[in-house]
């Protein structure tokens, strides 16, 4: 059978989503970001939600999430955009509002609007992006880099005696009784994609039921910052990140799950 | 017949928000105007008129939940005295940047660090000057009355939406703690139908709203800081607010504000009961600088005190609007300690009259 | 049982080459192209075009969504 007889409008299974503009993303070959920015996008789109959807995006590598994402969106200071999607929700209860931040927003210079907005069940969910780095900044140490990483400011290794230890902030707000639901996942399979998919499709109906906060970690790479190469800097992942950043559901229907 | 009420500067302040259609005040405690959020938990407005009202974990937190919601073309308010204003000063800058309407209350306490809980007015190069970082200007209301603080909450928001941008009310802690007698008006309505053109209210028959200060392309922030320090002329040209006391006969003039100004009226009227001709010069609005009033004032005065609970702030803003014309000195009590009219006059008379 | 036929189309230009997709294709149906494009990357493309049975694992890996996915069931 002849390709061109393939490739016709009645056979599409897969194009992306109307909900991404047509600007090139502005992230590194291979980085996880653009996955994640597409399925947060493609399950807006596909629950019919745009008109209601308003997101925060934060400072790092996704300062400029809202020049892909084809909603509405504010740009908040560095860390706050848990306050700044409080302030959103609060006065429009009825609308979708997400924050989309990574580990440095979220993780240091964010804690406390993270754990306050958390604890106090906003109606929001909130997308985490952990590769254990400060991408836009040229690769420094993070709250989440593993033990013995390499950053531009732990060149020899992070040394948990002189630089402390690795956050793992999710386990923490899964303690909070105003999350509903905590769950951990990746972009860098197709399985981890539909995994992952689901689990925000999950957070926008605990949202739209006002259920309380949805929290999504999605560990993903950093293959220019770990200095890899993408395909190998996803098996590193898989090899390091994931032994300490374990994936799967953390709390669900506000219950801690049991391993 | 108007509603009397006698008010706390920073419940007159709340009520205000209140009667002004206010959708939203997020805070954070903090002495002296703790009383802003408690009268208006108290209040309940969400009962009243749906306004929001929510108690954030940190000032940082609130200046932030103000830009979602200002992003979403709500009528928003926060207030703090100093030492938190100084934490708000990033988020200060980003609505600036961004464009966003609010209102800001600093009722301030003595500095710097930590300080005191008592009334300051030393915050003025702050708020005036910059405050955060980058090219932008707060436009500055300072009440002298409790009814002002009534009034200038509505004031504050007709402002900050007619040039969509932050709008500080900047009183001291005296004009927050005193009680007054204050004319209630009537219920404003909320903001139910507004230009939503601009705010991030969900794309709906429209492209996509974003609310943000960030412009990575030099070229365009630079047309975008043009556009900032134009609406700022325009907001010089227009807004400049002032209120004048016994200056046409006056031979020395007093230029102070808030409390400041109370207590240099107190001294005119000693002064002039001494046979010393004083006028009052109090600005209203702290930025824009009544600079073209004062300037033409002191072309027919033999001296200007300027008297501020600081080390001398406003007194530069004098000295440029009189262009060195005639003398301008600076009395002021500093750390939480309140001037009295006497020691007002006193100075007066020492350092222009020659005692 | 039903036997299906699938087609990709890369938009090439904004491909980065980052290779995420070949090892998810389990058709092993791509390559990373020996020419590159204007920003200087080798683009993937369909090496092995007999194989793809039109799974679309390899777009919903595409960091940068660059991949449509075609695909018609044949009749055995």
């Amino acid at each position: 059978m002849d390709i061109k007889e393939i490739i016709k409008p009645e056979n599409l299974v897969y194009k992306k989503t109307g909900l991404m503009t047509d600007n090139p993303l502005s992230y590194c070959p291979g980085c996880g970001h653009g996955t994640a920015h597409r399925l947060l996008m493609e399950v807006v789109d596909e629950l019919g939600i745009v008109e209601d959807t308003i997101g925060v995006a934060p400072v790092g590598c996704s300062v400029l999430a809202y020049d892909f994402m084809n909603v509405d969106m504010q740009g908040a200071a560095h860390g706050r955009a848990p306050a700044v999607a409080t302030g959103i929700k609060r006065c429009w209860p009825d609308k979708y509002v997400f924050t989309y931040q990574g580990d440095g927003d979220l993780a240091a210079i964010g804690t406390a609007e993270t754990i306050h907005a958390c604890n106090r069940g906003e109606n929001i969910t909130i997308i985490f992006i952990n590769n254990g780095i400060y991408g836009m900044t040229g690769g420094q140490m993070a709250p989440t880099t593993l033990p013995g990483m390499r950053t531009t400011t732990s060149p020899y290794g992070r040394e948990v005696e002189m630089m402390g230890n690795p956050l793992k902030i999710t386990e923490l707000i899964a303690q909070l009784p105003g999350v509903h639901y905590v769950t951990r996942h990746a972009v860098h399979t197709p399985r981890a994609v539909r995994k992952t998919k689901k689990a925000i499709f999950k957070a926008f109906e605990v949202q739209k039921e006002k259920k309380g906060l949805s929290f999504i970690e999605i560990v993903s790479n950093c293959n220019s910052g770990w200095k890899m190469e993408p395909v190998a800097s996803n098996i590193w992942m898989e090899d390091n990140m994931f032994p300490f950043y374990e994936l799967g559901d953390i709390k669900i229907d506000g219950q801690l799950v049991t391993k | 017949m108007k509603e009397l009420r006698l008010m706390k500067g920073n419940e007159a302040i709340a009520e205000g928000a209140i009667r002004a259609g206010a959708d939203a005040y997020f805070g954070y405690p903090i002495t002296p105007q703790s009383e802003v959020m408690e009268y208006l938990m108290m209040e309940k407005p969400h009962e009243r008129t749906g306004m929001v009202i929510l108690q954030a974990e940190s000032e940082v937190a609130s200046i932030n939940m103000l830009y979602g919601a200002a992003g979403t073309g709500k009528r928003v308010m926060t207030s703090s005295s100093s030492p938190g204003i100084s934490l708000m000063q990033e988020g200060i800058s980003y609505m600036a940047g961004a464009e966003l309407p609010c209102v800001l209350v600093n009722v301030v306490r003595g500095g710097p660090g930590l300080g005191t809980i008592q009334p300051s007015q030393s915050d003025y190069f702050q708020t005036t000057k910059g405050g955060g970082h980058g090219d932008y200007r707060l436009l500055t209301l300072a009440p002298a009355y409790v009814q002002e603080m009534y009034d200038f909450a509505a004031l504050g928001f007709e402002l900050a939406f007619k040039y969509r941008t932050p709008v500080m009310i900047q009183a001291d802690g005296l004009i927050g703690q005193m009680m007054e007698k204050v004319e209630i008006g009537d219920q404003a309505a909320r903001f139910t139908e507004f230009d939503q053109s601009w705010a991030t209210t969900g794309k709906k028959g429209r492209e996509r709203n974003i609310i943000t200060s960030l412009d990575l392309d030099p070229a365009r922030q630079e047309q975008h800081n043009i556009h900032l320090q134009a609406k700022y002329a325009d907001i010089v040209k227009a807004e400049v607010r002032f209120e004048e006391i016994q200056t046409e006969d006056a031979e020395y003039l007093f230029v102070a504000y808030g409390s400041s100004a109370r207590i240099s009226q107190k001294a005119m009227q000693l002064a002039r009961a001494k046979g010393i001709k004083v006028g009052l010069f109090r600005p209203i609005t702290l930025w824009p600088f009544p600079t073209e009033q004062i300037d033409a004032i002191s072309k027919r005065v033999k001296g200007i005190l300027t008297v501020e609970q600081s080390a001398g702030q406003m007194i530069e803003d004098v000295k440029l609007a009189s262009q060195c014309r005639v003398q301008v000195e600076h009395f002021g009590r500093m750390g939480g300690m309140v001037p009295s009219p006497e020691e007002v006059l006193e100075a007066l008379e020492q350092k222009l009259i020659g005692g | 049982m039903a036997k299906f036929r699938g087609a990709i189309v890369v938009d090439t230009e904004h491909c980065k080459g980052c290779g995420v997709c070949v090892p998810a294709c389990p058709s092993q149906v791509i390559g990373l192209a020996e020419e590159v494009n204007s920003k200087g990357y080798h683009y993937s493309f369909m090496a092995n075009p007999e194989a793809c049975t039109g799974c679309a694992n390899c777009s919903i890996v595409c960091p940068d969504g660059v991949i449509t996915v075609y695909k018609v069931k044949l009749e055995v």
